[in-house]
């Protein structure tokens, strides 16, 4: 009956949004009277998780699943779930979280609701909250099936630690057969993903070309963020499309987002609205981002970036 | 190679979201309804292996008759034909057992849905798709190759991209990428009055029980004002992100 979490790792060491939803399944399984079970898959620190409010681990080490493959990896929490006789399984926002989860659904005959942003706010019958028209709205769905599969949105919930311990189990699970492999992956090891960053840092057309972004990478780093862009800038061929944040583009539900010589077209802001706080930096006071935003500058990029590049590292230094 | 592409009848960005009833209804009132960004990317590619590799494409919506135009734009950008179950899209789980009929009953070899509607952004509907017919699936699907029964795509992740080879039939959850904006296609006039005399087949619904409901909906709270800080005083900016908004 416990409530099933699926907590994904990378090199062996968990997301942070694997102890999101881990915090957050404690708060499902605080309200409806019942323990946490993570499954976990290749992961050197289970233990870890026990922090966040699981009660139990179920471990899943095996060399072929290196590669993720959502067919297998729904199979293998589909059968964690009917092992445990679950009715409330969780899952993050991640790319791969959001490739499994609907065929888990079809597996266990499971209701399942994504961009889920807050606590159910009832268990009976089961409501959670969650975004809906491109962040425009909320809606609060009921779900209806005995088996109920809720996905987090990133940063909505927050870390939780409640100092707990958990039992680690080794778990071989029933894996399917995948007509899907994996050729290869391309990926940046030495910087943050949108999807992944507290922070990010986005450059548009009023950065006048590919050659200004020296500054947006020097921002990001000081502040450990990703980069993003905006659709006009991918278009124009200045920044690769993986990095096009908007409507189109990637989603962004970071803590802070800033916005570099970025208008703030409607398409913009709808995929990156569910950030907490947007800062903008433009010189165009008319700018719509300026209705969007928290904090603004009017100024020019190329006085501003510098100056705050500057008072940040002192910041840092401050407060190291 | 039979192609059928997902349609979804969606208000278009710039609409104002509102909801009526006690705010328990989507507000459809001044709306304009587009085909959904996501899809038409989808349709666009699937136009490239129609001329290129001598594809049919039918397009699909689940839907009323409110979403027929949205069915004869597809056509008029090129489909060859369009079927519309004629129930309204109840929840995910429901849209994609119907469409599980259609795909089913007509032997597609390849689904194109886009990654997700941008109404009610779910991004369930492909995968529980292809779970149902047993079809392989590709998510975030930037780039799509097929050769016979052999397919080659290429799947966004976060933080990169990767490379995964499958095989007929596929369900994909498709996205810019597959085709770029601007190879986009504006319907011209003699597309417009083709679409007229192509086929628009309504079929009835299977009978099937939504899983979700949403039972009321809520907007976002207004926003304050924009604090502006200085561009000589950027220190204030630092205080407030620190001390204020406490995000650094």
């Amino acid at each position: 009956m416990s409530i099933l979490v699926y907590t994904e790792s990378e090199n062996g060491k968990f997301k942070k949004a694997a102890l999101e939803v881990v915090s957050y399944a404690k708060a499902v399984a605080d309200q409806m009277g019942t323990s946490v079970t993570a499954v976990a898959i290749n992961a050197d620190n289970a233990e870890e998780l026990g922090n966040y409010g699981a009660s139990k681990v179920l471990l899943v080490k095996d060399e072929s699943l290196k590669a993720f493959n959502a067919k297998k990896y729904a199979g293998i929490l589909e059968d964690a779930a009917k092992n445990e006789g679950s009715k409330v399984v969780v899952v993050s926002a991640s790319a791969n979280s959001k490739y499994l989860a609907p065929l888990l659904a079809v597996g266990l005959d499971a209701g399942y609701v994504s961009n889920v942003v807050a606590a159910p706010s009832n268990v009976s019958p089961f409501t959670v909250k969650h975004s809906a028209f491109t962040n425009k709205a909320f809606a609060n769905t009921e779900i209806a099936t005995d088996v109920k599969i809720v996905g987090l949105s990133n940063n909505s919930f927050g870390l939780v630690e409640s100092g707990g311990n958990a039992s680690i189990e080794d778990f071989s699970p029933s894996i399917p057969e995948s007509g899907v492999k994996v050729e290869s992956v391309d990926k940046a090891t030495d910087k943050v993903s949108i999807a992944d960053a507290e922070i990010v840092v986005s450059g548009g057309r009023g950065l006048k070309g590919p050659e200004n972004w020296g500054m947006i990478e020097e921002l990001a780093e000081v502040l450990g963020a990703a980069t993003a862009c905006s659709k006009p800038v991918s278009d124009l061929g200045w920044r690769p499309h993986g990095e096009h944040v908007g409507q189109t583009g990637k989603p962004v539900a970071s803590n802070l987002y800033i916005a570099i010589g970025i208008s703030g077209a409607i398409q913009h802001l709808a995929g990156i609205n569910s950030s907490k706080v947007k800062v903008v930096i433009n010189t165009d006071p008319e700018a719509p981002f300026f209705k969007a935003a928290d904090y603004g500058i009017v100024g020019d990029a190329f006085e501003v970036v510098p100056k705050l590049i500057e008072k940040l590292k002192a910041f840092k230094a401050a407060n190291a | 190679m039979k192609i059928l592409v997902c349609i979804s009848h969606v208000p278009d960005t710039t609409s104002k979201i509102n909801f009526t009833d006690g705010d328990t209804k989507f507000d459809t009132n001044g709306v304009q309804y587009v085909i959904n960004p996501n899809d038409e990317f989808g349709l666009t590619r699937a136009m490239w292996f129609k001329e290129k590799q001598g594809a049919s494409v039918d397009v699909v919506n689940v839907g009323g008759a409110e979403t027929e135009p949205t069915l004869r734009k597809a056509l008029a950008i090129g489909a060859d034909s369009a079927i519309r179950v004629n129930t309204p899209a109840t929840d995910g789980y429901a849209v994609a057992r119907q469409l599980a009929k259609v795909v089913n009953d007509g032997g597609y070899d390849l689904v194109i849905a886009g990654r997700e509607s941008i109404d009610y952004n779910g991004a369930m509907v492909p995968g529980m798709l292809a779970g149902m017919i047993g079809a392989n699936f590709v998510a975030n699907c930037i780039s799509l190759e097929v050769d016979g029964t052999n397919a080659k795509a290429v799947r966004e992740i976060d933080g990169g991209k990767e490379t995964v080879s499958t095989s007929l039939p596929l369900v994909i959850g498709g996205q810019k990428g597959l085709v770029e904006e601007s190879d986009l296609r504006i319907p011209n006039m003699r597309g417009i009055m083709m679409a007229r005399k192509k086929p628009l087949t309504v079929v009835e619904p299977t009978d099937v029980n939504a899983e979700t409901k949403a039972v009321s909906f809520e907007k976002p709270a207004p926003k304050g004002a924009v604090k502006l800080v200085d561009a000589d005083n950027i220190d204030e900016l630092v205080n407030l992100l620190h001390n204020e908004a406490k995000v650094i």
